[in-house]
């Protein structure tokens, strides 16, 4: 054998086995196997169940925190939101990750095109019947220019964002953002938005009607089983964030892991959440590809062990095995 | 959550989790038990004796 | 005098030779032995047939749920319970054959020529945790939002996510209810054939000797060295 294959293939002088056989009854053991797992399963069923935590709504969103969802739906309009910007597989406004090199999210395209104003707001928007304000409003939106549509955006956005941070950091939120308690309506007190206002109240009144969900979900057809535009708006905003922190899912809770309430989760997946924990991934922007390649090549290591230096020789230096063959060991230093 | 799926279980698991935190480490009690009870039952799959004995003795016949 | 035999021919059928060349390699007795070496002889042994047997399990709770559909786990009593039962059958699936993997890395089973048999079922557990993964965003609940909205960054970020789409309920389910569980099947079944190709790995040798008394043993004792046809290669 040559040397590279000396390498990758250690000396192994296992013999075929000559030596004594005894009955073992394959298919008993299996359908025994088979009995206790049952019984396992329905054990833990009968005694633990199993979670199913509903799931959030749009129109639950916009009840239960109409300003965090007012601010994200002014993000999207903008084009300012997380998906806005997230460039490929939805959108070309930003390369999305990279690897030294490597910019697979970019080289793969855009293949779920998402245009957050359109897709959002503007067209949902439209869908409302007998809104002449509206109507108005998202025309002389759509009529202005780009420079002007920012501007407005800008100028509405930044109430909405001082009150979110004012929350975040526990002070006194800023009277410019208010929410009125008879109508629900959120008023946010900014010159030079433009129609942006109306726009926003009338996205509102629509989430929290479950009209949003609706519009959202149906596009070239009357079947949908794509939830891809209801769950990407609902996490711009904050509404499953919250809920997940307090089931321990967030990514620096190891929530990849987890589960919703006190169930075990995917504790397979432990790995794979311990890289965004540690430097340099924990703060890096492209902490996602960082660690699918570090993952990648464990994988790949994973399966060529047999191949791997070192590591295929640990089982011989750490006796492990002295205890899964102790009966035969025993056996033929007796006969010896 | 369906309540009688639910009411169903003898233990209900449906709050918010413990976690067992060290340095950087914050695991949930139930994943923590699973891979706790895994190295329990490779150890104990060790050292247990494998019943058959006397047949693995007598050998085919 | 009496003529040569003739040459055998290579059959033309391809259903003979596709059968012959099975039997050639499993022959029935080799394919389901009723024995196996004397050093089959403990409970690390058992991980393997708990694995397939938590798999019955899985398709069986799954099928179940797949012939009522996804949302009835969701509104009925009887739903919920085969929804546990397929829940906790995966975390036992996980839990064996990962004690499984731990028996077989500490007996370095890929010895003798069965480095196939460790890269099938390494191969096995990497397609087995996309498999779960796509049940996970499959639940239509609060998990599935949560799980399908976070996994996309990952999978976005290598361009997987420009053709498999965690937030498209459609896919996904096709994948965690179809193409996923064949392939898990596939590769077990390969997996399995494997080990009865090539039988359960010997011991390490601790003595140089070892290997030649078992076979002076037997047949001073005159049992017969090998099950009927099940031979190890």
């Amino acid at each position: 054998m040559s040397r590279v294959g000396d390498l990758l293939h250690p000396k192994d002088d296992t013999q075929s086995w000559k030596g004594r056989y005894a009955h073992y009854d394959l298919v008993k053991e299996a359908s025994i196997a088979v009995g206790v797992v049952t019984l396992l399963a329905i054990l833990l069923a009968v005694l633990l169940s199993s979670p199913d935590d509903k799931p959030s709504t749009i129109a639950q969103w916009s009840r239960e925190m109409p300003v965090n969802f007012t601010a994200a739906a002014a993000k999207e309009l903008a084009g300012t939101s997380g998906t806005a910007g997230y460039g490929p597989p939805y959108n070309h406004n930003g390369e999305g990750q990279h690897a030294a090199f490597l910019y697979p999210q970019k080289w793969l395209g855009v293949s779920h095109p998402i245009n957050t104003a359109n897709d959002f707001v503007i067209d949902p928007l439209k869908t409302v019947p007998n809104d002449p304000a509206l109507a108005s409003a998202i025309s002389q939106y759509q009529a202005a220019p780009e420079k002007t549509q920012k501007a407005w955006g800008e100028a509405y956005a930044k109430p909405l964002e001082e009150y979110e941070t004012a929350l975040e950091e526990k002070k006194t939120p800023p009277k410019a953002v208010g929410l009125d308690p008879s109508t629900g309506a959120v008023t946010v007190q900014a010159s030079g938005a433009g129609p942006i206002p109306t726009m926003m109240s009338g996205l509102l009144a629509l989430a929290k009607s479950g009209g949003l969900d609706g519009s959202l979900l149906t596009s070239k057809q009357f079947f949908q089983t794509d939830y891809t535009k209801p769950l990407l708006f609902m996490a711009d905003g904050g509404l499953l964030a919250e809920r997940a922190e307090g089931q321990h899912l967030l990514g620096g809770q190891w929530g990849m892991m987890n589960e919703t309430g006190s169930y075990p989760g995917q504790p397979w997946l432990w790995l794979y959440a311990l890289w965004y924990q540690v430097e340099p991934f924990k703060s890096s922007a492209n902490a996602d590809i960082l660690v699918m390649l570090v993952m990648g090549v464990l994988s790949l290591a994973f399966i060529c062990i047999p191949l791997i230096p070192g590591i295929n020789a640990l089982p011989r230096k750490i006796p492990i095995y002295k205890l899964i063959w102790k009966e035969h060991y025993r056996e033929t230093r007796s006969s010896a | 959550m369906n309540p009688v799926g639910v009411m169903g279980a003898v233990f209900n698991l449906n709050h918010p989790a413990h976690t067992v935190d060290w340095e950087f480490i914050h695991l949930s009690v139930a994943n923590v038990v699973v891979i706790v009870l895994m190295l329990v039952v490779f150890a104990l799959a060790l050292i247990l004796p494998f019943p058959g004995a006397a047949n693995r003795k007598r050998g085919l016949s | 005098m009496s003529a040569a035999p003739p040459k055998p021919q290579r059959p033309s059928s391809w259903t003979v030779r596709v059968r012959e060349a099975g039997v050639a390699a499993l022959p029935p007795e080799k394919l389901l032995p009723d024995g196996q070496p004397t050093y089959v002889a403990s409970w690390i042994y058992v991980f393997g047939v708990a694995s397939i047997a938590s798999l019955v399990v899985i398709i069986t709770s799954g099928s179940i749920l797949a012939l009522k559909g996804p949302a009835w786990w969701h509104y009925t009593g009887v739903g919920h319970f085969f929804n546990s039962i397929h829940m906790w059958s995966v975390e036992l699936f996980f839990f064996v054959m990962v004690v499984h993997l731990w028996g077989k890395y500490w007996m370095a089973a890929w010895r003798g020529g069965r480095t196939k048999v460790w890269i099938t079922g390494a191969v096995t557990f990497l397609v087995a945790v996309p498999t779960a993964l796509t049940g996970y965003v499959s639940q239509q609940n609060f998990d599935a939002q949560w799980i399908s909205t976070q996994a996309k960054d990952g999978l976005n970020s290598v361009g997987v996510g420009a053709f498999f789409n965690v937030t498209n309920f459609g896919q996904m389910y096709s994948y965690h209810v179809l193409l996923l569980p064949l392939a898990v099947v596939g590769l077990v079944t390969a997996h399995v054939l494997l080990v009865r190709t090539h039988g359960v790995v010997p011991p390490f040798e601790l003595d140089k000797r070892a290997v030649a008394l078992p076979a002076a043993a037997a047949k001073a004792d005159g049992s017969t060295a090998a099950p009927a046809g099940g031979a190890q290669s």
